[in-house]
């Protein structure tokens, strides 16, 4: 069960969706197309759940620890003796993990579509487009090399660009689509000056091999990359930062954010698979990929953990104030993601990792619980024809389950116990309240507000004013219904799952187990932000608006996302379109321009000088000849002897 | 060796040679019709010949290196002035004159 087949056919199967439904997709009708491609992710995951099992129950640990397998190696571009790029698979806890989430995720995903996207002229391309996703994301998981990793990072960012713009007859979504390539695109220049930096110092591309260099402080590598350094940073701490912020860009990390909330223009399912669930993470499983490199630069950690932590609050404050169902989603999204980033951040030997753990395990619940919150925010777009709360209200009688579901998922963001997010929210408050009491304290105002906001949310979709629908159908259809009620059901079960009994760093398996005396406090905050969010949302009033009223010139701040798009509109007019836009127009203009047409000119004002010379007379061309022969002879006998 | 011409000496012969030069140089630049041409570019070819049959007879009379010099020019010169012939011919053809102004078409 566990060998290089099993796994090439988990991984090869959604790019055959990809290639066969992508050239054949106006022969291949729509629910033969969609009804394939959901087939074959179904057994995609079920392959991966059975990986999983045989891997974590069968074959079990050895002296410990879960064995890292490489399940292949081909030397693919060899440079010399000491550089090349090895195309390889390897297996471990981590990338189990992951390949479970992807492939469950996107099967759920494609399942669901079946109904969201039913009447969509573009069915079948949708279709290969989810498989060229789900193919990049599985290549980047089970990547042993970093510049495997890159290669598919790119692929999935193209995925993301061609999904984000599917409706490319709307302006926004492809102003939306170009906004998330150029950002990311921007943020991966720094993950390959990262790659290269790193792999120039520790001679390898090969995970493994860095890993084991760089943080075995005797090694040649480790000590020239520890001393060599420009402007007082290590190479060490340059090619980690560099690293991260490839990460932080596809993470939607602060100031790198700005695409995540306008990826939303794209079909809601394709939110939950990739802006949701799996894409954005990729930072997140990036750093805990080379987790023992970074673990060797304190600063890094630092910016890491402050990046995630700003990034979780100040997303947190942005969903609070935003009246786009899906663009909430999306902050939240964000600011979960900076709680996987700073969890990561202060993930330290003293505690045994717990950080580390809490993050890939709330990776791992918010993979479920927010892919349901979006395929629950999808099947209310389904039946509103709308992104607006303004226009929702009073859902609960019209579709009871997608009510139920979102319910539950809420309650798992918010960390109520017993449902998911409590378990892996719980780990990460857990780490940050021994490392730093600082990031505590804000993580723990932080999870009041996602209370706060998830329920705000909440009310005002099932609850607030009442409203009377023309239609009788109300739920989706039964594909839609069935893949919510079996996230319904993972997000309620994916935190009792023995999560750091697989994942865990360190010789031994570290069982986690719940203070319930620590609990009180974040399950406190979450429970004021709910009741907050009951007593203002929960029937139509005017206290929402006096509140906003009351808080004036912050709101008004918060609703229009802290300017940052306006500042980032302001330095590319004014900087980069002004000033270096002019500078390079002028350089461009006056010296390239003036350079190569000067080659010209100056070539047809010799031919004019010249060409009186070529007079057609025979005689005058013997008189340069015998004028030359006779300058030739006064040459030689009087002046060069 | 005649006697007789042994009391010319080598100037006499060098300054005719000299002398038949520029009367074909000045014909050359002069002329128009290309016969006429033809006919000093003879006269210059000439006046080398003398040249080299002088030098050989005064200065190195043991040996005979300067006469078939001459003697090569000579064959070569007819040659082309045949050559030369069948160009005027072939020009007459095209341009109905031998006059080289005619022949103008690739000035510039």
């Amino acid at each position: 069960m566990l060998n290089l087949i099993i796994l090439c056919i988990i991984l090869l199967l959604p790019l055959s969706n990809f290639l066969v439904l992508g050239l054949a997709s106006r022969s291949i009708q729509q629910p033969l197309s969609g009804y394939w491609a959901s087939f074959t992710m179904f057994l995609s995951a079920s392959l991966s759940i059975g990986v999983a099992y045989t891997y974590f129950i069968e074959k079990g640990t050895v002296n410990g620890v879960f064995p890292p397998l490489e399940l292949l190696r081909y030397p693919w571009l060899v440079f010399g003796k000491n550089l090349s790029i090895d195309i390889s698979i390897v297996l471990d806890p981590l990338t189990v993990i992951m390949l479970v989430v992807v492939t469950f995720v996107a099967a759920m995903v494609h399942f669901f579509s079946l109904g969201y996207m039913k009447d969509d002229k573009r069915y079948t391309t949708y279709y290969a487009f989810l498989g060229l996703f789900t193919f990049s994301m599985l290549g980047l998981i089970l990547a042993g090399n970093l510049f495997q990793v890159y290669i598919f990072w790119e692929l999935v960012g193209v995925s993301s660009f061609l999904l984000i713009g599917y409706y490319f007859t709307q302006p926004a979504a492809v102003a939306a689509a170009k906004k998330a390539f150029i950002v990311t695109r921007f943020a991966d220049f720094g993950f390959l000056i990262g790659i290269l930096i790193i792999s120039f110092y520790g001679e390898s591309l090969d995970i493994a091999t860095l890993i084991e260099r760089l943080s075995n402080p005797a090694s040649s590598q480790s000590i020239l990359i520890q001393s060599a350094g420009w402007l007082g940073i290590t190479a060490l701490s340059w090619g980690l930062a560099m690293i991260f912020i490839g990460g932080a860009g596809k993470s939607a990390m602060f100031p790198l954010h700005i695409w995540l909330p306008d990826a939303m223009e794209g079909p809601t399912p394709v939110s939950a698979l990739i802006h949701a669930a799996t894409m954005v993470v990729a930072g997140v499983y990036l750093v805990a990929r080379l987790f023992p490199v970074f673990e060797l630069s304190q600063s890094i950690m630092c910016l890491i953990t402050y990046t995630g932590l700003f990034s979780a609050f100040f997303a947190a404050i942005i969903a609070c104030t935003q009246t786009d169902i899906k663009r909430i989603l999306a902050y939240s999204t964000m600011s979960q993601i900076g709680y996987m980033m700073f969890s990561l951040g202060i993930a330290s030997h003293e505690d045994h990792y717990l950080g580390y753990i809490g993050s890939l395990f709330h990776l791992f619940t918010h993979a479920f619980f927010k892919s349901l919150l979006f395929l629950c925010a999808g099947a209310v777009i389904h039946l509103i024809h709308s992104n607006e709360l303004s226009k929702m209200g009073g859902l609960r009688k019209w579709m009871p389950i997608t009510h139920v579901a979102f319910l539950i998922a809420c309650l798992a963001i918010s960390g109520i116990p017993p449902f998911a997010g409590f378990f892996s929210k719980e780990e990460i408050l857990l780490a940050s309240y021994h490392a730093n009491k600082f990031v505590f304290g804000i993580a723990l105002l932080t999870s009041g507000i996602t209370a706060f906001y998830m329920f705000r949310l909440y009310y005002s979709v099932f609850w607030n004013k009442d409203q009377h629908l023309d239609t009788h159908h109300g739920e989706g259809t039964g594909t839609m219904i069935i893949s919510l009620i079996i996230l319904g059901f993972l997000s309620v079960g994916a935190g009792w799952f023995p999560f750091s009994t697989w994942l865990y760093k360190g010789n031994e398996p570290m069982h986690t187990h719940i203070d319930l005396l620590f609990s009180i406090a974040p399950v406190a905050f979450s429970l004021i932000g709910i009741k907050i969010a009951h007593s203002l949302y929960r029937k139509p009033s005017d206290a929402p608006q006096n509140l906003t009223l009351a808080w004036g010139k912050f709101y008004t701040a918060a609703y229009r996302k802290f300017y940052i798009d306006e500042i980032y509109k302001w330095l590319t007019q004014n900087m980069v379109f002004n000033f270096f836009g002019k500078l390079f127009n002028w350089i461009d203009k006056n010296i390239i321009d003036g350079i190569v047409n000067g080659v010209g000119t100056g070539v047809s004002s010799i031919y004019f000088s010249i060409r009186g010379m070529q007079s057609g007379k025979l005689q005058d061309y013997l008189l340069y000849f015998f004028g030359g022969i006779a300058l030739g002879m006064i040459y030689f006998f009087y002046i060069w002897k | 060796m005649n006697e007789r011409m042994s009391h010319i000496p080598l100037q006499h012969i060098l300054i005719f040679s000299t002398a038949l030069f520029f009367i074909g140089m000045f014909g050359m630049f002069t002329r128009k019709n290309l016969i006429t041409l033809l006919m000093s570019v003879e006269l210059m070819l000439n006046s080398v010949n003398i040249n080299l049959v002088a030098f050989n007879k005064y200065l190195f009379p043991q040996q005979t290196g300067g006469i078939f010099l001459a003697l090569f020019t000579i064959i070569i010169a007819a040659a082309e002035a045949a050559i030369a012939i069948a160009i005027f011919i072939y020009l007459y053809r095209t341009h109905h004159s031998i006059h080289v102004d005619d022949a103008s078409e690739m000035k510039n």
